[in-house]
């Protein structure tokens, strides 16, 4: 394929929310046929620089060409039809529709659709064939996997004629073998011609599949190379302007005897469907138990049920020697006073009230504490300076308690609920994705403070699903897909194969043999 | 100014402001529509409330009804409750004044008798607002649907009581008996008289004394409490409060207690204070302008004190209109009243993108 011509060129493109400077003359070339990486931080301007692209928001000033003609999108319409295609990291589908009826959404034609089903049908046949990306089209989708609900996204770009597809964080959802798919489907379309601009802050996959990546920091775009001459390292350097650890040093676990042991555990979500399904496992003091699995697969309710905001239907928790059953259910309030600290997997919503400032957030969960109170009264200023305190000892930015907690960047805000509720000095530590969405500098910083907790002799229950923080972070590992264990491994033996494997429960007999013999 | 305090002064105070005035305008068209000179009525309506002791006294006794019943939908609006029972429960609250008062022989002391019916429509009207709050926590019946409704039964049940049980002997009025002198709270015109100072009579009484305090009672409350926080807790963010340890079904029940009792006060300004005695529909409509009271108000007490005031002058400018203007009827209070809810409640941010958009320069240079 030609590679001299350019897809896509933005040149000095500018914009401004308010006071917030999002994209400072921003400069890109992305040549056809390519694959290019965009990385950066949370709130670096990417996903408002493809917004720009995709005619969602007009820029300020600055010029965008594609295929070497001038262009001024004032809708997504026009980026459309330009040749441009987006796959949002939510997807945009009717989950009642077949895939047939999704694809040809906004294009439905006459008053009939018989005719434009029929030709869609005829359309999507071929594309599917030539690009490797075959779905059954007749299927609703809400009956498929997120993998191939994926891939409907993409035939929906291509059938609208896209030549150049932009995918926002494609593989936030993924197992790792669906990840491989994609990119082989990745590959399949680059063959044909395709022009893909990849964003994501997974440096591993820039450097599997890219061909260029360009790296934007505060708004502004820092620095572009060629894939193969970058590596990670330099990558993570230039996000976020220093060196960093990405590799957390930990020594051996000193683990102690059991604090928390979970028997036959199921639990019912709110909507009271089954979402965990007879669980089994200890933790001991002194030690990171992992939980890997695909978003969705239970661990949410399990983490509920541990934190006593579910109540259990069967099985039992036993914890610092009192038993949670269905029939004696320990609420949130008592399960903390006991010791338990509950990092939510959902800051936004669950973590904090967005709404409050710093340092009534700081207090959720914690305001009954008889410290804290005077006879009827709250001591506020008393309130006050332990939310400061939190605030300096984990570096929260701005340290300001009267903030609202909506104005802090999604790292402060979660190193402000991590330092809540590791500062009370818990003895069993409940944490649900950690870094989600937090960027690389706070990362590294939450990290290190779970391994603290854990050589200070913490029981520390981990899900993630970033199979990278589980295996860097834990001592022990079990997986869950749909609802029950599926793995349950040591951390110095875990393999990512493996344990990707076990998230989609496809390990055959003889692996998961040879996995308990090693 | 940082961002935030600036949306706090826009959302707090100019936008309130901007509503009024905007309510004013549309109510000086009315006026021309109805051949009233609308300078002359303004006139009228700054005499009436502001102009003389007698309509200032008369001002403050309505706004001290708003006060109560804004300070109830405004608990309430915290939990994230929209109580628009607080007819019925300030209604209601008048049957439990009238049961403690009457309880007592007259011979006994007022130290006993007033916080004695005071704690009646306290009790009476947090009993009528827990029937709704206990639905809503365990039943799942909507608190909008149940607390209208409870006003209807409210109604019923006034009428059969004024009317059959607590109405006095040889008498057709549907009304209780007058009240002894002891249950009666204090005229402001007699405390001043007491002190030295003369003032013209009017119904203002000592309940104007008491909303301040629960005023300042609710802000504490609210802002200083443990409770207070797991009411805002729940209101912002339910997840979020079942996570921090908070109950909200409990927390649900002790806010509608609390807010049908501070609606319950109606009754001791009304009855203690002015009327002496228990009688039909004393607290017409005080419990459904408390909720543009709390709109105004933003829902905080201060707020809340500066809205009472303004709905006491419409109220009581009205009745000067309807007396001094021979084509203006006394309904005009209702159409007043009308106007300020639709601009200040209904159509609340109207100006607000105008407003910011306007200020955003501003933002730019800083």
């Amino acid at each position: 394929m030609d590679n001299s011509h350019i897809a896509i060129e933005l040149i000095d493109v500018d914009k401004h929310f308010g006071a917030v400077h999002a994209n400072d003359k921003v400069s890109l070339t992305v040549k056809t046929g390519t694959i290019h990486g965009i990385v950066g931080e949370n709130g670096a301007g990417k996903s408002t620089l493809m917004s720009i692209l995709y005619g969602f928001y007009q820029a300020d000033s600055g010029h965008i060409k594609v295929f070497e003609k001038d262009c001024k999108f004032t809708s997504s319409r026009q980026s459309i039809d330009a040749g441009i295609g987006m796959v949002h990291q939510h997807f945009m589908l009717v989950e009642n529709f077949t895939v047939l009826e999704n694809v040809i959404l906004g294009t439905e034609g006459g008053a009939l659709i018989s005719e434009s089903l029929e030709k869609a049908r005829k359309e999507l046949t071929r594309l599917g064939v030539e690009y490797g990306l075959e779905v059954d089209l007749d299927t609703p989708v809400e009956l498929l996997s997120v993998g191939i609900l994926q891939r409907v996204e993409i035939l929906k770009g291509l059938y609208k004629g896209a030549k150049i597809l932009i995918l926002d964080e494609p593989t936030g959802v993924l197992t790792p073998q669906e990840t491989d798919e994609l990119f082989r489907i990745f590959s399949a379309l680059k063959e044909q011609g395709v022009t893909i601009i990849l964003i994501t802050h997974k440096l591993r996959e820039i450097m599997s599949i890219t061909d260029q990546v360009s790296v934007m920091r505060d708004g502004k775009m820092v620095a572009h190379r060629q894939t193969n001459e970058t590596s990670t390292e330099e990558l993570a350097e230039l996000m976020i302007g220093r060196k960093v650890l990405l590799n957390i040093d930990k020594s051996e676990s000193k683990s102690g005897s059991p604090v928390l042991k979970v028997t036959n555990l199921h639990v019912s979500n709110e909507q009271g469907i089954e979402r965990v399904s007879d669980i089994n496992f200890e933790v001991c003091s002194g030690e990171v138990l992992g939980i890997a699995g695909v978003t969705g697969n239970g661990q949410g309710t399990l983490l509920k049920a541990l934190t006593g905001i579910l109540p259990l239907t069967k099985g039992s928790i036993e914890v610092f020697g009192k038993i949670i059953t269905s029939d004696n259910h320990l609420g949130p309030r008592i399960l903390r006073e006991l010791g338990i600290a509950h990092v939510p997997e959902d800051r936004q919503r669950m973590g904090l009230i967005t709404e409050f400032s710093a340092s009534e957030s700081a207090l959720l969960g914690y305001h009954n504490d008889e410290h804290l109170n005077q006879g009827l009264l709250l001591k506020k200023a008393l309130v006050k300076k332990n939310c400061e305190s939190l605030m300096s000892s984990f570096d929260v930015r701005p340290a300001d308690p009267n903030l609202k907690s909506s104005n802090f960047s999604g790292g402060n805000q979660q190193k402000l609920i991590v330092a809540r509720e590791f500062e009370r000095d818990p003895e069993v530590l409940i944490i649900g994705q950690p870094t989600r969405g937090v960027d690389i500098g706070a990362i590294e910083f939450i990290r290190k403070r779970i391994i603290a907790m854990r050589d200070a002799g913490k029981a520390v229950v981990l899900v993630s699903v970033e199979l990278e923080e589980i295996m860097s972070l834990s001592d022990r590992i079990i997986v869950m897909c749909d609802g029950q264990i599926t793995g349950n491994v040591d951390a110095r033996d875990a393999e990512e194969r493996t344990l990707g494997l076990m998230m989609a429960n496809a390990l055959t007999s003889s692996e998961k043999n040879q996995e308990v013999q090693s | 100014m940082t961002r935030d305090t600036r949306l706090a002064w826009i959302n707090g105070l100019m936008l309130p402001l901007l509503n009024v005035l905007t309510a004013f305008a549309a109510i000086a068209i009315v006026f021309v529509f109805i051949n009233v000179d609308p300078i002359e009525a303004a006139k009228i309506v700054i005499h009436g409330t502001l102009g003389y002791e007698e309509g200032v006294g008369y001002t403050l006794y309505y706004a001290t009804n708003f006060v109560f019943t804004g300070l109830a939908v405004a608990v309430a609006f915290h939990a994230g409750l929209f109580n628009i029972g607080g007819e019925g429960q300030a209604y209601v609250g008048g049957l439990g004044v009238a049961l403690a008062v009457l309880a007592f022989d007259p011979s006994i002391s007022p130290w006993v008798v007033i916080p004695a019916s005071i704690m009646g429509s306290l009790l009476f009207g947090a009993l009528w607002a827990i029937v709704p709050g206990y639905l809503q926590a365990y039943r799942g019946s909507h608190i909008v649907i149940t607390t209208i409704m409870f006003n209807f039964i409210a109604s019923a049940l006034m009428v059969y009581m004024c009317v059959h049980v607590l109405r006095e002997v040889g008498q057709m009025n549907p009304q209780s008996k007058m009240f002894p002198e002891t249950a009666w709270l204090p005229f402001i015109h007699d405390i001043f008289a007491g002190i030295g100072y003369k003032i013209a009579p009017s119904p203002l009484n000592l309940s104007i004394v008491l909303a301040l305090l629960f005023s300042l009672l609710v802000w504490i409350f609210l802002w200083h409490t443990r409770w207070g926080y797991a009411i805002r807790a729940t209101g912002k963010n339910t997840t979020a409060a079942v996570y921090g340890g908070i109950k909200p079904k409990k927390v649900i029940i002790l806010t509608m207690c609390i807010s049908g009792a501070l609606a319950g006060l109606v009754a001791v300004n009304e009855l203690l204070g002015y009327q002496h005695r228990l009688m039909l529909d004393f607290q017409y409509g005080y419990g459904f302008g408390g909720i543009a009271v709390a709109l105004m108000g933003r829902n905080h007490p201060a707020g809340i004190l500066v809205a009472a005031l303004l709905f006491g002058m419409l109220y009581q400018g009205g009745m000067e209109l309807a007396f001094e203007l021979p084509n203006v009827s006394r309904h005009i209070v209702v159409v007043m009243q009308g106007l300020v809810i639709l601009f200040c409640g209904a159509l609340e941010y109207i100006y607000k993108p105008r407003l910011v958009r306007f200020l955003a320069p501003i933002e730019a240079s800083e």
